[in-house]
């Protein structure tokens, strides 16, 4: 029992960083029905810039707490500029191009940031600076870290603003309207282009925000480390129903639950054939077993077959 | 079939002939690496012929091609390799390489089948994972694949006594391994042209693209949807299994790392910048991406050293950064594929407003 409990509280605050990823992947989906490859990338040098300046100002004597803000601000503007970039730069001339070739210039720009970051940060694994103190707690059997506690808390609180964004604001009722049917929203007076930017400038942010959870957490970081997450957000937000953002939260907590006791008792349920390094097929086997008793995810409706 | 005989086609077809058989030798010229180059851009564009059948014609989004290449791969190393003794002769192998690929595509185009576009490209591309994830682990607790380490020492293609590596003479030219793989594989290349050319306008390349284009419309029709769409599952995996075999046999080695969905992309890559569905574009993609980032290792080195007189970034990541904005300009400026399809030219002049200005 101690190891279940375990398990569903490490799959918790994994389960958080998907989701925060994964809202990235859906606000961008429900808008423009664009798989936007590139977001890995994004967490990815989110996570890199918080390490420069976060590592360089302790180094230089500040308080570890202004530190951290620090880094964390700069790492949220900056990669919200750089979202705002890829929309702008790569994504609008292509609006109204075939289905696949966004997601090829997606994939291209994925390749291009990858190598920006290792001519920039090298091919080594970094250290992500100790931005938080180590405190353990521990209750009911489970062991947790008082880094894990803010992570779960953090995204929880960042989610339900998006929610009241998305929900309660002008901005928000624009990103649904459009997200419904970009033409007449925009003859309601949505200025669609700017919506579109939105989406990619929070998606961006909440990318950002995620990677440094993921430093935090890992204590490392590497130029390759946005894929794997990417891919994993990206799951989670399809296991969803993609373009519903409560789904992305969903089923990115849903994941990381599921691939904890995946990895946790994998070993067990197959008398030992097989091992916990099996822990990444869960995440794909049971979103393949989700979708084919529900072809448009957990909470995703019913569309039609054209994407 | 008349225009084919033509005298102008004929004289093409003759010069093609002449470069496709003289073109070895010429790279050749820059050293064996140029000639095995060669031979994988061949490779790549029997691969990415056969995705063009799921992705091109039947319009299924795939991102989990390399899985039964992967799948072929893995049948010839098992089946002629020292790792269980066995070495079975080629025309056993190839058959049994494509057959579970075959079998692979049916097994994962059956549950995916009520899927729409992205959701498809998702599973097809979890796929491709696990198939991977298999391979990197399955060398415990019963050795099979050899996990990331992979199989050494696989045969190279034969027929009867005739070996594809090594240097043979034959009527007093000298041809190396390389060189005897790249007519091997153009032969094969020219036969999965001809394939999808002759599918391409059969009754089941009209339902494909039928389904393509609106799928409840093909059903209304009497198109059995659910037995095309398989089909084509089939077929291009079993392409992708006999490329996969002719891979294991040329490289004598396959570890996992061969078959990262990063290959998948690159295929996919493939076949939307030459121009999706239209099998001179396609060839042309495969082509072009497969040398482009050979030719930018021999380019991008000395061009710093000239530029510069001193390496400013590291060679290797400036080449993918290079192919990375490659990729995204070429789809700026010709977001149809470079050689597209006339009839797909046509429908995307016709202005449609999805989304506006």
């Amino acid at each position: 029992m101690d190891i279940f409990l375990q398990q569903i509280v490490n799959g918790l605050v994994q389960g958080s960083i998907y989701a925060l990823v994964a809202l990235g992947y859906t606000m961008v989906y429900g808008i423009m029905g664009l798989i936007n490859f590139a977001h890995g990338e994004v967490v990815m040098i989110g996570t890199l810039v918080t390490i420069t300046v976060a590592g360089s100002l302790i180094k230089a004597g500040m308080p570890v707490a202004l530190a951290a803000l620090a880094g964390l601000s700069v790492s949220l503007l900056l990669c919200m500029a750089l979202g705002w970039g890829l929309e702008r730069i790569a994504y609008r001339p292509l609006r109204n191009a075939p289905r696949l070739t966004p997601l090829i210039t997606a994939i291209g720009m994925s390749i291009v940031l990858q190598n920006l970051a290792m001519m920039i940060w090298g091919r080594n694994y970094l250290t992500f600076p100790a931005l938080l103190p180590k405190v353990n707690f521990e209750l009911a059997g489970a062991h947790f870290t008082f880094i894990q506690v803010v992570i779960v808390l953090l995204s929880g609180a960042t989610m339900a603003g998006l929610l009241g964004l998305i929900y309660r604001t002008k901005l928000g009722m624009a990103m649904r309207a459009t997200a419904q049917n970009p033409a007449v929203a925009s003859l309601m007076g949505v200025n669609i282009n700017r919506v579109i930017a939105a989406a990619f400038v929070i998606g961006s942010a909440l990318g950002a925000l995620a990677g440094v959870m993921v430093g935090t957490y890992y204590e490392i970081a590497h130029y390759q480390m946005g894929f794997m997450l990417g891919l994993k957000a990206f799951t989670a937000a399809v296991l969803g129903g993609i373009g519903n953002l409560a789904g992305a939260m969903l089923g990115g907590v849903l994941l990381g639950i599921i691939e904890a006791l995946g990895a946790g008792y994998i070993g067990d349920l197959t008398g030992g054939f097989l091992g916990s390094h099996y822990q990444d097929i869960f995440a794909f086997i049971v979103l393949i077993v989700v979708l084919m008793f529900k072809p448009s995810g957990l909470f995703g409706e019913k569309t039609g077959d054209r994407a | 079939m008349n225009k084919w005989l033509s005298p102008r086609s004929a004289f093409g077809i003759t010069l093609i002939v002449v470069a496709l058989l003289g073109l070895p030798f010429v790279a050749a010229m820059g050293g064996q690496a140029w000639v095995r180059i060669l031979d994988f851009a061949i490779l790549y564009v029997f691969l990415a012929l056969g995705l063009n059948i799921v992705v091109g014609f039947a319009g299924l989004l795939d991102l989990g091609y390399i899985a039964f290449y992967a799948v072929g791969a893995y049948a010839w190393a098992l089946l002629a390799s020292p790792h269980f003794g066995l070495h079975l002769p080629i025309w056993v192998i190839l058959p049994i390489g494509a057959g579970l690929a075959c079998i692979a595509g049916v097994l994962l185009g059956s549950p995916t089948l009520k899927l729409r576009g992205d959701y498809l490209a998702i599973v097809t591309l979890g796929f491709g994972e696990i198939v991977r994830i298999f391979m990197n682990n399955l060398n415990a607790p019963v050795n099979i694949t050899n996990g990331p380490q992979g199989i050494t020492l696989i045969d190279p293609v034969a027929f009867g006594g005739f070996k594809f590596s090594g240097t043979t003479q034959v009527f007093g030219y000298a041809l190396t391994g390389p060189m005897k793989y790249y007519y091997l594989l153009v032969a094969l290349a020219i036969l999965v042209i001809i394939i999808n050319l002759r599918l391409q306008h059969s009754r089941i390349g009209r339902a494909w693209q039928a389904i393509r284009e609106d799928e409840i419309a093909a059903k209304a029709v009497g198109i059995n949807t659910r037995n095309i769409k398989l089909l084509a599952f089939a077929m291009g995996a079993s392409f992708g299994g006999i490329a996969g075999g002719v891979f294991a046999a040329m490289q004598g080695f396959v570890s996992p790392e061969s078959f990262s969905l990063m290959e998948s992309i690159m295929i996919l890559a493939m076949v939307v910048l030459g121009g999706m569905g239209h099998i001179p574009g396609v060839i042309l993609g495969a082509v072009l991406l497969s040398i482009l980032p050979e030719a930018l290792r021999y380019g991008v080195g000395p061009a710093q050293m000239a530029l510069f007189g001193k390496q400013l970034v590291d060679p290797e990541s400036l080449r993918m950064l290079v192919f990375g904005l490659a990729l995204v300009l070429v789809m700026r400026f010709k977001p149809a594929g470079l050689w597209p399809s006339p009839e797909r030219k046509r429908e995307l002049g016709e202005k449609r407003m999805e989304v506006a200005k």
